[in-house]
């Protein structure tokens, strides 16, 4: 069997760049102190290094160091920033504004919002998966206190169009926070420029460890404050206690100071591997089409339906030695198919048809090209033994049978 | 989450993929499933007349590896059995030879649904010569 491993599933998690690694070691070994003891070197060195990390991130996105509040990765980040601001705010208003294609993260912190007295609304996505600014708009009422809405879609890369969003934000007077997980380290971020007062994101999806992440919060115009959810010794300027995890956040701080230098040339590379792998497959099968507007897309991801070809399936044809995702979650009684794409239009039977390409830094073009082959065996094999592809080939119209649905 | 080595094999060599003539008196047609809830089934039995054995089966699938090896396997144990002998297959034989985890059991449930609607397919084209069975069986 060909032992070779291609990893395409960069959107669920980059591998740790050998160089943050190596700049995260001694925090384990020489310099294993706690950042919040004040009355000896360990805790100094400890201090320091992370005062440092903070830098490092600020200087990514371009805002003050003291407007990052760290966290234990993007989740804990998007928890703090919907029920937080929701508790600062409560005397100004309860609703809560957000979309449909949001992550989990948000979406089920909007839904204890609502359990605890809040209302939200969830925005529809148009055809091409950006939100309507219109709705938007007319969405704000006078009981608006947040607009949460996601930088970079993680299932398709759809950017949404975060300047538009900010200037409406900014007109009515309310606070915009933006989920930019997969944003942040892999194209330019500035959430100053932009209008967002609140932004979560986290290192281990810009090539740096798990377990650590960040909560940008406006410090000026307007001051913002998040009421903190995790009570204990009042770290983070009392926003977030926990002891700072300080081998990670050195190594966040050093991903982010790799990706400032680096995700320009990056970003200019992958787009034209995911450009070659879009190409190449839609010029070998026929049926397949890509999701989600293609002009406002981040450079590395790719998420392309293969009609009449269910995703788990077609991955298994191939995943002992590519790894990526699957718009399809065959796992339970219910197979529910993508969220994300249902909620673009896309239709559950190609939903369940689709996968998710998301390329990284370690990516190379022999990759590609072996992906591209792949993938394309792979369709044409499930499609040989697809009952609905050998339907559609003698024309029998797929909405006109009765399906029997269990 | 780690498939059996069985499981692997049929979805990788899968048996008996093809298609019967549906129009065929002797030829049973199961299309069970859905499109919009991830997998499609469609599994057909060649009934030989004379001696009122399973002489054939094929299977098509659209769906995840467990589907399509639950009705692969489904197919090679058709061949041979008596309609009523098929009838018999219960979906938890299907889970213990191809080791189906938990969240994969529907797959084998599908499998079983199949080959009860192939068989009831079968059966009402030849409609009198089952009722004329069930007399001969009662007497």
């Amino acid at each position: 069997m060909d032992k070779r491993m291609i990893y395409l599933d960069n959107n669920a998690t980059t591998p740790t760049d050998p160089r943050v690694v190596d700049k995260m070691v001694p925090f384990f070994y020489e310099n294993p102190g706690n950042a919040a003891s004040r009355n000896h070197p360990y805790g100094w060195v400890a201090e320091e290094a992370v005062d440092y990390a903070r830098e490092q991130i600020a200087n990514l996105i371009h805002v003050d160091p003291k407007e990052i509040i760290f966290t234990s990765g993007a989740t804990e980040a998007d928890n703090l920033g919907i029920k937080g601001v929701f508790e600062m705010y409560s005397r100004k208003g309860n609703h809560i504004i957000t979309c449909k294609t949001e992550h989990k993260a948000v979406l089920d912190a909007c839904k204890k919002v609502e359990k605890m007295g809040g209302s939200v609304t969830y925005l529809d996505v148009k055809g091409d998966g950006l939100i309507d600014l219109d709705e938007l708009r007319a969405a704000i009422t006078d009981k608006t206190i947040l607009v949460s809405i996601m930088y970079a879609n993680n299932e398709t890369g759809l950017i949404m169009p975060m300047k538009e969003i900010g200037q409406i934000c900014e007109e009515k007077g309310v606070l915009f926070m933006s989920d930019a997980t997969q944003a942040v380290g892999k194209i330019d971020v500035n959430p100053k420029e932009l209008g967002i007062h609140i932004m979560a994101f986290t290192s281990h999806k810009m090539y740096g460890p798990k377990g650590v992440g960040a909560l940008f919060v406006n410090r000026k115009n307007p001051r913002v404050k998040v009421t903190s959810q995790m009570d204990g010794g009042g770290h983070e300027r009392g926003m977030r206690s926990g002891t700072l995890n300080v081998p990670g956040i050195v190594g966040f701080g050093h991903a982010a100071e790799l990706a400032a230098k680096e995700m320009v040339q990056d970003a200019e590379r992958l787009s034209r591997l995911r450009d070659k792998l879009e190409s190449s497959l839609l010029a070998n099968l026929e049926e397949c089409e890509v999701n989600g507007n293609p002009d406002h897309r981040m450079p590395h991801v790719s998420n392309v339906s293969f009609k009449h070809v269910e995703g788990e399936g077609l991955m298994m044809t191939f995943n002992q030695n590519i790894a990526l995702s699957s718009g399809s979650a065959c796992t339970s009684a219910s197979l529910e198919p993508s969220y994300v794409l249902v909620a673009m239009g896309v239709g559950d039977e190609l939903a369940h048809s689709s996968l998710r390409f998301s390329l990284g830094r370690f990516t190379k073009e022999e990759d590609i090209d072996y992906a591209i082959e792949a993938v394309t065996k792979g369709v044409n094999h499930m499609r040989d033994l697809s009952p609905i592809w050998e339907m559609y080939k003698e024309g029998v119209d797929l909405s006109s049978v009765e399906w029997s649905e269990h | 989450m780690a498939y059996s080595e069985k499981l692997l094999d049929h979805f990788k060599n899968p048996r008996n993929v093809g298609t019967l003539d549906k129009g065929s008196k002797t030829v049973g047609t199961g299309l069970v499933g859905a499109p919009e809830c991830g997998d499609v089934m469609r599994l057909q039995i060649e009934v030989d007349e004379s001696t009122g054995k399973i002489s054939d089966a094929k299977f098509k699938t659209f769906g995840c590896g467990s589907a399509i090896a639950s009705s692969s396997l489904a197919t090679e144990w058709l061949k041979g059995k008596s309609v009523d002998e098929a009838l018999a297959i219960d979906n938890m034989e299907i889970v213990e030879e191809l080791a189906l985890p938990p969240v994969k059991i529907h797959c084998s449930v599908l499998a079983e649904d199949a080959i009860k609607s192939a068989i009831a397919d079968y059966r009402k084209k030849n409609g009198a010569e089952v009722e004329a069975e069930a007399t001969s069986e009662k007497a």
